[in-house]
């Protein structure tokens, strides 16, 4: 079949070949980019955060009356009633492990700063974020010591997030321990975490993703450091390892005991007791409604353009009735008139994607200048031309086979 | 008006004929505006004015005590004040109104026996917040200069606090334990939640769904060591250890509000500015000439991106899925319109004018933008009930309907169909009444 006649009659109908070409340009620029957006959201929200997440607890409480001092004695009180709660924990049945630990990843609350080679903080440094906790916190958060040791109960110290004392020793994440020490002999180097006292690396981990998930944070997204130090505040949290299956037993168990040892205590439904994978819906919630969100308008696009094919294709059948008539009487089988529209919309959708895929490139550039966005990669683009184009075959596939029913006797009927 | 009616009904007529195109039409424009207005109910909620009748009149100064590309790699000084430049402001007072602000967690213990303690959010803050901000009471009122000058044991609390530790009513005068101390009630507050929060932008990034339960005189959190318990930013570690030790760094920590009336009072204000960084350079505490800035509210806001990328971003591609629904509309409306070609022959033959072709097919296209409205008023109702399912949890509940969102959808639907069916009527209107007779 010659696409000459096709173009003929294409021309005639210049307006609605326009709105069709544009409305298929627009919605593949739209849904190529909100398809990216989603393709990033599910990469982000599918990051490892090198912990095992299964049976994990995190408990989050603060002491009401506790000293509010800086002083060494309202730090030793303070030590006190943590050192009791971590016991009081562990006696619990169900539980395999409990570590102090200040943060964890996903939580949101991060300390971080940035790790140096020499006290003058000069040259080479890597911004970390810091996980405080004692000497179960690794095998707690079932990190992967990859190099080096872990922390034992003689490293740990006990001080308050605003105190100025720095542990000798600490744990790496192999992200940190390369960064400072690309040739792979971190283990055992001394580092500077606050520019003026030393720290000596005496352990590396595989992975540990930091706590927060918000932009700023990417740069540094696995720059983690262990600090074996119990820290003492008017507040505390504990991670809580719990028997397969039993962290709602467990998170229930531990309101019970801690309430019973102390009951002037703070711990909301809200944030007191969670379980890691609340933790995870909670801190992924966004990306995961952006993501329904794109998916949602995607759908509802495709599926106005393709009604919109379907309607205007049925109009132009309805006009052509009688040509159609004509050429099935002059021989024209029924599968030339089917291919004839197939054809005629593969040469819109054509032209609309080619338009398609400049705007989609325009919109990625904007986006990317004004948003978080990256640029597009080529399989999205392929795999949104290809949709659109299949997505214009089935939609005219209807009209178009009504067309190809048009009987030969319609051609000797008055129009 | 008696031949609207005709119109109206020989529209009514057309629409049934067809009842596919018509249904596809009033669901791409239904769906089209609601998705439109969803995500605008969003954006209106995180980024109108906070405080529309003074943020104008309202200022957050930043003053660079870090030195040149120190924050970030921009020349902008860091977002928040350290201690001593905020009690320099405060000591100064070159303001109408002026407050430091910084972020406590203290607890409360209700009164009587056996109720659970709560941990209350708030702010130290100075007297003059409250009548800066406009803040509304339900009882009393806030503090005294004097009682900041003093460290006075007086707070304010949220109606929810009042609730929750005496059970409401008004308690002026009655004590409260904050983090184990008494406090004289000084007033209630009535609900107040402006989002925005626009007097603390650096720890809530903005919106938080629980206002703040407590305010207490900035000096006297100080004084009884109730940390901060929101963001610190610093360029070198403190010195010295404790809560102390941060007041006597140079990290950030506290948010600053003045209120400044007029041109005049922005410039001398700027002027000081200027001066106070002029004077820490000559005294060796700043290296580096006066870098600082005096942004009014909206532009503060703007310059610390309150309102999310997600939310521009999903307001942009709903507009986009509108207008595609319009050019699909376009599309149809020409085909439906153009169907009728011979009845337009007839008509313009029977003596109708171009202008009563145009009359006929605008209000046939204003019947299925009003068709379109009515659905989309639906579909955005129930749109703004669900985004909260995908909304990030400090955005829940800030999306509303409103008759003023109502009206919106109705309007743009129907605007937006009658801007759709102008090129389509155009052509109608062109259709020849000599030639249609003819060919039929």
């Amino acid at each position: 079949m010659t696409v000459h006649p096709i173009l003929a009659a294409l021309r005639r109908h210049k307006a609605g070949v326009s709105l069709i070409v544009l409305q298929i340009a627009l919605t593949l620029a739209i849904v190529c980019n909100a398809v990216f957006i989603i393709g990033q959201r599910i990469e982000r929200l599918n990051r490892p955060t090198g912990i095992d997440e299964s049976n994990l607890i995190k408990i989050s409480q603060a002491w009401v009356g506790a000293p509010s001092g800086d002083d060494a004695a309202s730090i030793e009180k303070l030590d006190a009633l943590q050192r009791t709660d971590l016991d009081t924990l562990r006696s619990l049945p169900d539980v395999k492990e409990v570590a102090a630990s200040e943060s964890l990843p996903l939580s949101g609350i991060i300390w971080s700063s940035d790790i140096s080679l020499s006290p003058e903080d000069k040259g080479l440094t890597a911004q970390s974020a810091y996980y405080y906790g004692d000497e179960h916190l690794r095998s707690t958060l079932g990190l992967h010591l990859i190099a080096g040791r872990d922390f034992n109960a003689g490293d740990i110290l006990h001080h308050t997030i605003r105190s100025t004392d720095v542990s000798p020793v600490i744990i790496v994440a192999k992200p940190v321990a390369d960064k400072l020490f690309p040739q792979g002999d971190a283990l055992g180097k001394t580092v500077y975490l606050d520019g003026k006292k030393p720290s000596t690396i005496v352990g590396i981990v595989e992975q540990l993703q930091t706590p927060t998930t918000a932009s700023w944070g990417n740069p540094f997204a696995y720059n983690s450091v262990l600090l074996p130090v119990r820290l003492d505040g008017t507040s505390a949290s504990y991670a809580i390892r719990t028997r397969p299956g039993r962290e709602q037993a467990v998170m229930h168990e531990a309101r019970k005991a801690l309430l019973a040892v102390n009951p002037m205590r703070i711990m909301p439904d809200a944030w007191g007791i969670q379980s890691f994978s609340d933790i995870r819906a909670k801190a992924y919630r966004a990306d995961r409604g952006m993501a329904i969100l794109m998916g949602t308008v995607c759908l509802i696009l495709l599926g106005v353009t393709a009604a919109g094919i379907v309607g205007l294709t049925s109009f132009w059948v309805g006009q052509r009735h009688r040509q159609i008539g004509v050429r099935r009487a002059l021989g024209a089988r029924r599968i030339d008139i089917l291919h004839y529209f197939q054809i005629e919309n593969l040469m819109i959708a054509g032209i609309g994607v080619v338009l398609g895929v400049l705007l989609a490139v325009g919109l990625n550039l904007w986006l990317m200048a004004h948003y978080e966005m990256a640029r597009i990669p080529l399989f999205y683009m392929t795999a949104a031309v290809l949709a659109m184009l299949a997505l214009g075959q089935a939609a005219v596939f209807v009209p178009a086979r009504r067309a190809s029913n048009v009987p030969p006797v319609v051609a000797t009927r008055a129009a | 008006m008696h031949m609207f009616g005709y119109y109206l009904e020989l529209a009514m007529r057309s629409l049934k004929r067809s009842p596919g195109l018509t249904t596809l039409m009033v669901l791409a424009i239904g769906f089209g505006v609601a998705a439109s207005m969803t995500t605008y109910s969003v954006f209106r909620a995180v980024s109108g004015d906070p405080i529309p009748w003074k943020s104008s009149k309202l200022f957050v100064p930043q003053i660079d005590m870090w030195g040149p590309g120190q924050h970030g790699g921009d020349r902008e000084p860091p977002d928040a004040l350290d201690y001593a430049d905020a009690m320099a402001l405060m000591r100064d007072h070159r303001a109408t109104r002026q407050s430091a602000i910084y972020l406590i967690s203290p607890s409360v213990i209700p009164a009587g026996a056996g109720r659970s303690p709560v941990q209350a959010n708030g702010y130290g803050v100075y007297g003059e917040f409250f009548p800066m901000l406009d803040v509304p009471f339900q009882y009393g009122s806030g503090w005294s200069a004097d009682d900041d000058a003093h460290q006075s044991a007086v707070a304010v609390i949220s109606d929810k606090l009042n609730q929750q530790v005496f059970g409401g009513g008004n308690n002026v005068g009655r004590t409260i334990d904050i983090e184990g101390k008494d406090y004289r009630v000084a007033g209630v507050l009535a609900d107040w939640n402006p989002q925005p929060i626009f007097y603390d932008v650096m720890d809530t990034g903005g919106y938080s769904s629980d206002g703040p339960d407590v305010f207490l005189p900035f000096q006297r959190a100080i004084a009884v060591n109730m940390t901060n318990s929101g963001v610190n930013e610093c360029r070198d570690s403190p010195a010295e250890p404790g809560f102390v030790g941060l007041q006597h760094s140079n990290c950030v920590w506290i948010a600053f509000m003045a209120e400044l009336d007029g041109a005049g009072a922005v410039q001398r204000y700027r002027q000081y500015l200027d001066d106070y960084a002029r004077d820490q350079q000559a005294a060796g505490r700043f290296t580096w000439s006066p870098n600082n800035r005096l942004r009014n509210l909206p532009a503060y806001l703007d310059h610390m991106h309150v309102v999310p990328g997600d939310t521009k971003v999903s307001l942009l591609v709903a507009l986009g899925l509108l207008i595609v629904c319009l050019v699909n509309t376009v599309g149809l409306l020409l085909a439906k319109f153009l169907r009728r070609s011979g009845e337009i022959g007839v008509r313009r033959a029977l003596g109708a004018s171009r202008s009563a072709i145009y009359a006929q097919f605008l209000t046939e296209a204003g019947v299925i933008g009003v068709g379109g409205g009515v659905l989309g008023l639906l579909l955005t109702g129930v749109g703004v009930l669900g985004v909260d399912l995908v909304l990030p949890i400090r955005l829940v509940g800030l999306a509303r309907i409103d008759p003023a969102l109502l009206l919106l959808t109705v309007l743009i639907a129907v605007v937006a169909t009658l801007l759709a069916g102008i090129y389509p009527t155009f052509r109608a209107s062109r259709v020849q009444p000599a030639w249609q007779l003819k060919s039929n």
